[in-house]
């Protein structure tokens, strides 16, 4: 509440000290434009800034901090016979103390202490958020008051609004590589814990997944229970079925498109791929859960064969489906990419159109090709959401697609939603794998752009 | 793309049957092409004799490219262009129905202004023909044509040794006598070149000229240039193309020293083009 | 014919039996690029058209009429149960024993009571009247109204046993059972009874984390193009910046959510299920989309532009928020609304943040507890009721109508603006 009035604020501050930066630095050539070194509106974006910025970042500040700044303090004011213990229970501590303040209500009685502290929480936030709102309104002011004051003809105002602009355009385009480290540092932070735990030679190749048998910390060691074997065979099942419904069909979608149908049939046909390739994950997912598992099940009954009811082939087909426009759209790309003058040659041998394609445009094509499929394979790695509705949560080490199998991003998926306790080696496994499936998504992504870079420079 | 034949096939046989010791190879009667509803060729009339090299000049847009490729019926992979008109290859016409696109291509070759060379080996580059048509065998045969092509076209002692490295590793002349390879090793009757000099440097463009001259005793060569001192070196016949009309056709010597046509004196003289 | 004729081996009747080959392979290649973009458009087709086979009966609800004595005594006490059942034991003859009566306390929605109530704390004034209302049938009489479920089926093996059936021929022989507008579907939250839950609380949801995600992605996004695309040298660092963002387009969404959840949740201590949380997340995953959509656009716009700004004094910056950034504007805002449309579909990093919690509110604020609409779907889709398929079928729909609406402004835009240069 505090915050949206203090944005508000803000918000009228910056607007006021606009057209006052304005009007005064007109005011200070007494009309005579010419004179300033910089146009007025310059000398209101300086004003402006100045009431805004350093106030924004003090809230953004306060509100990455005012969490950890205030359960600090929240912690440090109870017995010692709560904050005694190791990270774990302090850890458990924090997130009773959190539910509380945050009116969720818990299956066990909490501690009086425990209920006082959250009520000390609540009310420190509160103060909080008021002295926020009073300490920045007044920097706010107190900016706008400063930068009013230094409005004079000479004032390099453009040359300085602009060098803060550069600087916030350099600081939005690191977002990005922060975002990459954020995603490293604590898949990184997380997996260590879990590897602390769990021999991490164990997890890359033993053969049992039952991350459900382990209770507590200390008997995870010895009943080795988190060899994510079978989730990678399993992942890799359900990628290739998907491969083999995706390359064949994407690919010849895509050369038909490109080299065979008139002008009319791709326009209706470009927006069914378009359509397919939008649809949510969650959607195809619960076709391939409510559909085609069942499908899959009655023919494989009708042929006498026994077909699980969370079988690896109905997820497989589905997620083939789901990538079908992917592979299209890249191989259209690499396809269109060949020079027609290569065409031409062959055609002026006397090659059909499939002789051509067949023989001269796909082989030229070939790296465009592979590197699309190497995206494509990574896309259905890193799928979510059909798996984790139409494959199954049994770890079986098989190679049968009628059975059901498991896959990395299911067992994340139902490791961490539901009840959480966060430090359990159950929970960290979640991270365990997220870092191999990092790692195993980026290599390929990272093989496959510079193939398809070094493509597209042959051909430029 | 429709054809119409307005010219009766008598009209074809009461020509005479040659100028000198050379008999009538491809024939054009009134070929008028479009693009769409743009006109690119008003009625173009040729005769093109056997085993000459017969030039196709020109300021650019006049349309003998355009008309290059219709001579092999390239220009069916363009969407929306239309050919009317006769053109045909020993007293055949290439647009009826006896003559398909495909073998009419096996025998009226074509080399591109742009070398291109597939994205294979030397080797497949000149076996890439052959194979399509079925023409060799067994290996040796197929060895025995990509090696007489090389040959033919010049390039057979600077590659003999790295026959299965990439066609495109080549320089830009090699390139290019590589094409001219390409399309000798399917034996064509007929060899349409587009401009085949305008990408290499002089040195290249020396080769290839070279080239084509030995080439006339065997094929039919049509070569589109824009460089008259090439039309002069290489060719017998010489046929001036101005705004989608053939203005004039005569040997070549005559064109250049005595152009009948105020057009063509304007371009052989440099006045435009 | 004068002309001197000779065949060659290409009019050899050989070669033209290997000539009428190829082209039987031309055929067959053909028809394979035809089967791959049919196979495409049949899925597509049956994808589309089992879900809304399945879904667009949940746009319709049984009602159930009854009238109702709103006795003042019962209405103090509050038992707006007991004064529907005598109610409805009123409509049905058969309903005389102790038995019977049971099973007929089912045919109502378990929210009835709550809806009468609510309708009597509006206009106190009824209170003593007998009132002729419509409520809401229970979803197995919903689904039994709607053929789904077979009355040639066995008693023990149908969900409705012959009672209750033949209550509903009764209420159905007097009209008093009728077929109407869903509207609960589109005004509820969740639920754990099908005839009571609505998608309101889940579009609420997607709605206030599509804002955030809008308000950080967008000036965040358009800001790193404007840098990369305008202003950075081009050396070793904003190469760095370059692959790292196309790799960022590719990773999992799911690695998004285990980021939300160990640094949002984890390190800052955000609370959990917060639309809040679940826009940042979003932000950071359609932040290279917009990225490279941005960029496309900006470079679309020719040279020649920047030169004229630049020969006529403009500094660099106002070059580009004066020329460039308008002429790119229409092509940012497509970008815009396919990254935003992502973002409206994608589940998995929802599940990763908690936001796949089972609630009812509608959510009011950026850090209350809720829900998104594709998170509803799969919640919904775990559940068995036939009734629960039913409405997750149709929330796929409503999803589908909200992208093909964005998608659509995205392609009439592209198409109104687009310009070549």
């Amino acid at each position: 509440m505090q915050l949206t009035v203090l944005l508000i604020i803000l918000a009228l501050l910056t607007v006021i000290g606009y057209q006052m930066g304005r009007s005064r630095a007109v005011a200070s050539v007494g009309g005579r434009i010419v004179e300033l070194h910089s146009v007025p509106s310059y000398h209101g974006f300086y004003v402006a800034l100045w009431a805004g910025l350093p106030a924004l970042l003090l809230f953004a500040f306060w509100g990455a901090s005012e969490g950890w700044l205030v359960m600090q303090m929240v912690l440090a004011g109870l017995p010692d016979r709560l904050v005694q213990g190791d990270a774990q229970a302090i850890g458990l501590l924090r997130a009773d103390i959190l539910n509380l303040a945050h009116g969720v209500t818990t299956g066990r009685e909490p501690d009086p202490e425990v209920v006082a502290a959250a009520e000390r929480y609540v009310r420190l936030h509160a103060l909080g958020d008021w002295s926020l709102l009073v300490i920045g309104c007044c920097i706010a002011i107190g900016g706008l008051l400063y930068a009013r004051g230094r409005i004079d003809p000479d004032l390099r105002a453009r040359n300085r609004v602009e060098r803060t602009a550069n600087i916030a355009l350099v600081i939005c385009s690191l977002v990005a590589i922060l975002t990459t480290i954020g995603i490293v540092l604590s898949l990184l932070f997380e997996a260590m814990r879990f590897f602390a735990v769990v021999n991490p030679l164990e997890f890359l190749f033993g053969t049992h997944w039952s991350p459900q048998m382990a209770m507590r910390a200390d008997q995870v060691g010895s009943s080795g229970s988190f060899g994510a074997i079978p989730l990678f065979a399993g992942t890799l099942l359900i990628t290739g079925i998907a491969m083999a419904v995706a390359v064949p069909v994407g690919l010849m979608s895509a050369i038909f498109m490109s080299e065979y149908a008139s002008p009319g049939l791709r326009t209706w046909l470009k927006p069914i791929l378009e359509i397919l390739a939008g649809i949510p994950t969650v959607v195809y997912g619960f076709f391939a859960a409510l559909t085609m598992a069942p499908f899959v099940r009655n023919v494989g009954g009708s042929l006498g064969l026994d077909v699980s009811s969370e079988s690896a082939l109905a997820a497989g087909i589905v997620m083939g489906v789901m990538i079908i426009p992917f592979v299209s759209s890249l191989s259209d790309d690499v396809i269109n990419a060949v020079p027609q003058s290569l065409r031409d040659g062959s055609y002026g041998l006397g090659a059909t159109k499939s002789e051509t394609i067949r023989l001269v445009v796909l082989p030229a094509a070939l790296p465009g090709i592979v590197a699309a499929v190497m995206l494509a394979v990574s896309r259905a790695i890193g799928e979510t959401m059909i798996v984790t509705m139409a494959a199954g949560l049994t770890a079986n080490l098989t190679a049968n697609p009628l059975d059901a199998v498991t896959t990395v991003t299911t067992q994340i998926a139902t490791l961490l939603v539901g009840d959480q306790e966060f430090d359990s080696p159950k929970t960290l496994s979640a991270f365990g794998l997220g870092l191999v499936l990092f790692a195993v998504t980026l290599t390929l992504n990272m093989v496959a752009l510079r193939v398809v870079q070094k493509y597209r420079e042959k051909y430029d | 793309m429709s054809v119409q034949t307005h010219i009766p096939a008598t009209a074809m046989a009461s020509r005479p049957a040659a100028a000198g010791t050379h008999g009538t190879k491809m024939v054009a009667r009134d070929v008028k092409v479009f693009y769409g509803a743009k006109q690119a060729l008003k009625g173009i009339n040729l005769d093109i004799q056997e085993n000459r090299v017969m030039a196709l000049i020109g300021p650019s847009g006049c349309g003998k490219s355009t008309f290059l490729r219709c001579l092999n019926r390239m220009n069916d992979t363009i969407e929306n262009c239309r050919v009317e008109g006769l053109i045909a290859l020993d007293g055949e016409d290439v647009y009826g129905k006896n003559i398909d696109a495909v073998q009419l291509r096996a025998r009226v070759g074509m080399v591109f202004q742009k070398p291109n060379p597939f994205p294979k080996s030397i080797y497949d580059n000149i076996a890439y023909g052959p194979r399509i048509h079925g023409i060799a065998s067994h290996r040796d045969e197929m060895d025995e044509i990509v090696q007489t092509s090389l040959k033919r076209a010049g390039l057979w002692n600077e590659v003999k040794d790295r026959l299965r490295e990439p066609g495109t590793g080549l320089s830009g002349g090699q390139q290019q006598r590589l094409c001219i390879a390409r399309a000798i090793a399917v034996s064509p009757e007929v060899i349409l070149m587009d401009e085949p000099c305008s990408a290499l440097d002089p040195i290249a463009t020396a080769h290839i000229e070279e080239l084509i001259d030995e080439l006339r005793e065997n094929y039919t060569i049509v070569i589109v240039t824009h460089n008259m001192q090439q039309a002069a070196r290489v060719s017998q016949k010489t046929a001036f193309f101005h705004l989608g009309d053939m203005v004039e056709c005569d040997d070549t010597e005559e064109i250049f020293t005595n152009p009948r046509d105020e057009r063509t004196q304007g371009y052989i003289t440099g006045r435009y083009g | 014919m004068s002309i001197a004729v000779t065949k060659s081996r290409y009019q050899s009747e050989e070669f033209s039996a290997r000539l009428r080959r190829r082209y039987a392979a031309e055929r067959r290649f053909r028809i394979a690029g035809m089967l791959a973009v049919g196979i495409a458009s049949l899925m597509l087709v049956v994808l589309l058209g089992s879900i809304a086979s399945k879904g667009y009966s949940a746009f319709w609800q049984a009602q159930i009429r009854l009238e109702v004595t709103l006795d003042k005594q019962q209405v103090e006490e509050r038992n707006y149960t007991a004064i529907l059942r005598q109610a409805l034991y009123a409509q049905v003859p058969a309903a005389t024993d102790r038995a019977t009566r049971r099973s007929l306390n089912d045919l109502l929605s378990s929210g009835a009571p709550y809806e009468l109530e609510a309708m009597v704390n509006a206009n106190p004034s009824i209170v003593g009247t007998t009132q002729t209302v419509w409520v809401r049938a229970d979803d197995e009489i919903d689904q039994f109204m709607k053929g789904f479920i077979r009355r040639d089926v066995p008693e023990s093996e149908r969900r409705l046993n012959d009672v209750k059936i033949a209550a509903i021929d009764a209420l159905v022989a007097k009209g008093s059972i009728q077929s109407s507008f869903n509207t609960t579907l589109f005004s509820a939250g969740d639920s754990r009874e099908p005839e009571q839950a609505g998608i309101w609380g889940a579009i609420v949801g997607s709605a206030l984390t599509l804002v955030v995600t809008m308000l950080l992605s967008v000036p965040i996004g358009v800001a790193a193009a404007v840098y990369l695309e305008e202003f950075a040298p081009k050396n070793r660092w904003t190469d760095l910046i370059e692959v790292n963002i196309n790799n960022l387009a590719a990773v999992p969404s799911i690695i998004f959510g285990l980021l939300g959840l160990a640094v949002f949740l984890g390190f800052f201590g955000m609370p959990r299920s917060a639309p809040l949380v679940g826009g940042l997340v979003m932000a950071l995953m359609t932040l290279p989309v917009i990225i490279i959509a941005s960029r496309v656009a900006l470079k679309a716009v020719p040279p020649s532009i920047r030169e004229a700004a630049l020969g006529v004094g403009a500094s660099p910056l106002q070059t580009v928020t004066h020329h460039v950034l308008p002429l790119a504007l229409p092509g940012i805002l497509t970008g815009t609304i396919i990254g935003m449309a992502r973002a409206l579909g994608e589940t998995a990093p929802l599940l990763m943040i908690g936001m796949v919690a089972f609630i009812v509110d509608i959510p009011g604020g950026l850090t209350d507890s809720a829900t998104a609409l594709p998170v509803q779907i799969y919640m919904w889709a775990d559940s068995p009721e036939r009734a629960f398929t039913e409405r997750t079928s149709a929330a796929i729909l409503i999803l589908l109508a909200f992208l093909i609406l964005m998608n659509g402004l995205a392609v009439f835009l592209r198409k109104k603006f687009e310009r070549r240069w």
